[in-house]
């Protein structure tokens, strides 16, 4: 069986969340990149895919219409090329999440998002209701589209391989969407979803100020990806793509700090696989205590200023 | 112009579901179910078109068990003007429902269908990715932004990293992000209000939808516990177990 997995690259390399899912694949059958762009993000993509170790082939798509992974464009192209695969994967981020779904309908069959476990060719397992559940699913289509939760699989390496380039001809020209202008703000910390150390705030810090005056020094000392409950984003605290939960980033970091979060559904759903997790609190009678493997209960502004002394 | 705003019932977002003892699913009976609230967002922002003279008719549907029209209800309370349900099985997989949706959308022909990003049941996140598929339409998914302007929709979009803007011809699908919008409560005049709206009731089988599942769960279990943590005295106490018992630092 030969699977095709979309990649998505950043600063010329593979992303971890696809060299998870190109280790996903490889559990499947042979896997084959697919990387898509600009005659020159394509190569470059090609190039740092072509070396992730388990990958044999390397299927490059190259037109000005596949700039910016525009779901209907890209989503036509996977299409053309299904016809090669039994599988066809992709992780479970913002981009993967968005194609995905479209390709499935456009062949028939029903997509199976955020894997957590691949079972055999057709049976998968996947979390439902925010993670409170453990669903084993076994597909009837003839293809399976998936996409696969980063953090249930260790990534490929970056390098190391030595997979073979194909240029593929796109048949895509014109699309019903364009794309317009992105935001990406400029930060020096680790990205999220693959932080050694997370240090995490929530309605607690009480106020951006706060926020960044109380874990900023924290997360220096530690190396660590600022991460935010959905209350901390929505008042302003952190940006958009710092939320943990069901709606936000799912993580596993091995150290996550939860300060001042009180641990609804929603936010456990995105960081209770964590290694372990340290939860700061004055109630204590807060559900964040129940998943914590070391409590402290008190004055968060207390706390965590003395914590980052202490470390 | 005419907005379609798919919407789910599924089990409120504050009750922690659990896992039948037999494995075959959860328990669902005799708790309380509510609009999944993305739902909720993609009404609330469909109104407000509705009400800036954007758009002339919003029109809720429903795809489940006959329960599902107090969610019609609700919406209708929020100020959608109708409401379609059709019936089938509870919480049919997306693709069926992307199917009665088409149909329903060729039936209608809406301008704009707005659709939350994600049912906080199934956790698929791809119902209006795949009707946006299936019917060959622009897709603004996971949007916190909506504007309209010349037979386009831009669309601010959450992606990892930021933020996105894309422009889309209509007819276009959006489904809605956590900050879109923050959803309306319905009034008590408005509910009242909301019973005399008119509701059609049609058959899944009618749209000539088949409504097979592709997936079949062959099991539901429990997430692996975790073990019990415990309580710290001090900050010293913390970082001496993190760095000799944890070590993780």
């Amino acid at each position: 069986m030969t699977v095709l997995v979309l990649i998505e690259t950043e600063d010329g390399q593979v992303r971890q969340a696809s060299r998870s899912a190109i280790a996903a694949a490889g559990k499947l059958g042979e896997v084959h990149a697919l990387v898509t762009g600009t005659e020159a993000s394509a190569q470059a993509a090609a190039d740092a895919a072509a070396k992730v170790p388990g990958v044999t082939k390397v299927r490059k798509v190259a037109s000005d219409v596949l700039a910016h992974d525009l779901a209907e464009p890209l989503a036509d192209v996977v299409v053309a090329l299904a016809g090669d695969y039994d599988h066809i994967v992709a992780a479970s981020t913002a981009s993967g999440k968005n194609v995905l779904p479209r390709v499935a309908a456009l062949l028939d069959v029903q997509p199976i998002p955020d894997v957590v476990e691949i079972k055999d060719a057709d049976t998968f397992v996947r979390p439902i209701y925010a993670g409170n559940a453990l669903a084993t699913v076994k597909s009837s289509d003839t293809k399976k589209v998936l996409t696969i939760r980063p953090t249930n699989f260790d990534p490929a390496a970056a390098e190391g391989g030595s997979a073979t380039i194909e240029a593929v001809v796109p048949n895509v020209t014109d699309t019903v969407s364009r794309f317009v202008s992105s935001e990406t703000p400029q930060s020096d910390r680790p990205e999220l979803e693959s932080a050694r150390v997370i240090v995490s705030g929530g309605r607690g810090l009480g106020s951006c100020e706060n926020f960044h005056k109380i874990l900023d020094p924290l997360a220096d000392k530690l190396g660590a990806a600022l991460g935010a409950s959905r209350v901390a984003v929505d008042s302003g605290f952190a940006p958009n793509d710092c939320q943990v939960g069901q709606t936000g980033k799912v993580v596993a970091p091995e150290l996550y700090i939860a300060v001042g979060i009180s641990g609804a559904i929603q936010h456990l759903a995105g960081m209770k696989d964590s290694k372990v997790i340290v939860a700061i609190n004055k109630d204590p009678d807060a559900p964040i205590l129940q998943v914590a493997d070391y409590a402290l209960v008190g004055d968060l502004f207390e706390i965590v200023p003395e914590l980052t002394n202490a470390i | 112009m005419k907005i379609l705003v798919p919407v789910k019932r599924v089990v409120d977002y504050n009750i922690k579901v659990l896992v039948k003892s037999d494995g075959t699913g959860v328990e669902t009976a005799g708790l309380k179910m509510s609009m999944n609230p993305f739902d909720e967002i993609a009404v609330e922002e469909a109104v407000r078109l509705r009400e800036k003279g954007a758009a002339t008719e919003v029109i809720a549907v429903s795809i489940g068990v006959q329960q599902a029209q107090d969610t019609l209800r609700t919406a209708m309370a929020m100020g959608a003007d109708r409401s379609i349900l059709v019936l089938s099985e509870e919480s049919p997989e997306p693709l069926a429902v992307a199917k009665v949706l088409k149909a329903l959308v060729e039936r209608e022909k809406p301008d704009l269908v707005f659709l939350g990003k994600q049912a906080i049941d199934d956790d698929m996140n791809a119902t209006g990715q795949m009707l946006a598929g299936l019917l060959g339409w622009g897709q603004g998914t996971f949007a916190s932004k909506v504007e309209l302007a010349d037979s386009r929709a831009e669309v601010t979009r959450e992606v990892d990293g930021g933020n996105e803007t894309v422009s889309l011809a209509l007819p276009a699908i959006v489904t809605a992000d956590l900050r879109l919008n923050e959803p309306r409560y319905a009034s008590l005049p408005n509910i009242m209000k909301a019973k005399k709206k008119p509701m059609e009731t049609l058959q899944a089988a009618d749209l000539g939808v088949d409504m097979t599942r592709r997936l079949t769960t062959l099991s539901v279990a429990e997430p692996p516990a975790r073990k019990a943590g415990e309580k710290v005295g001090s900050v010293t106490e913390l970082v001496e177990k993190l760095r000799n018992e944890a070590k993780v630092i």
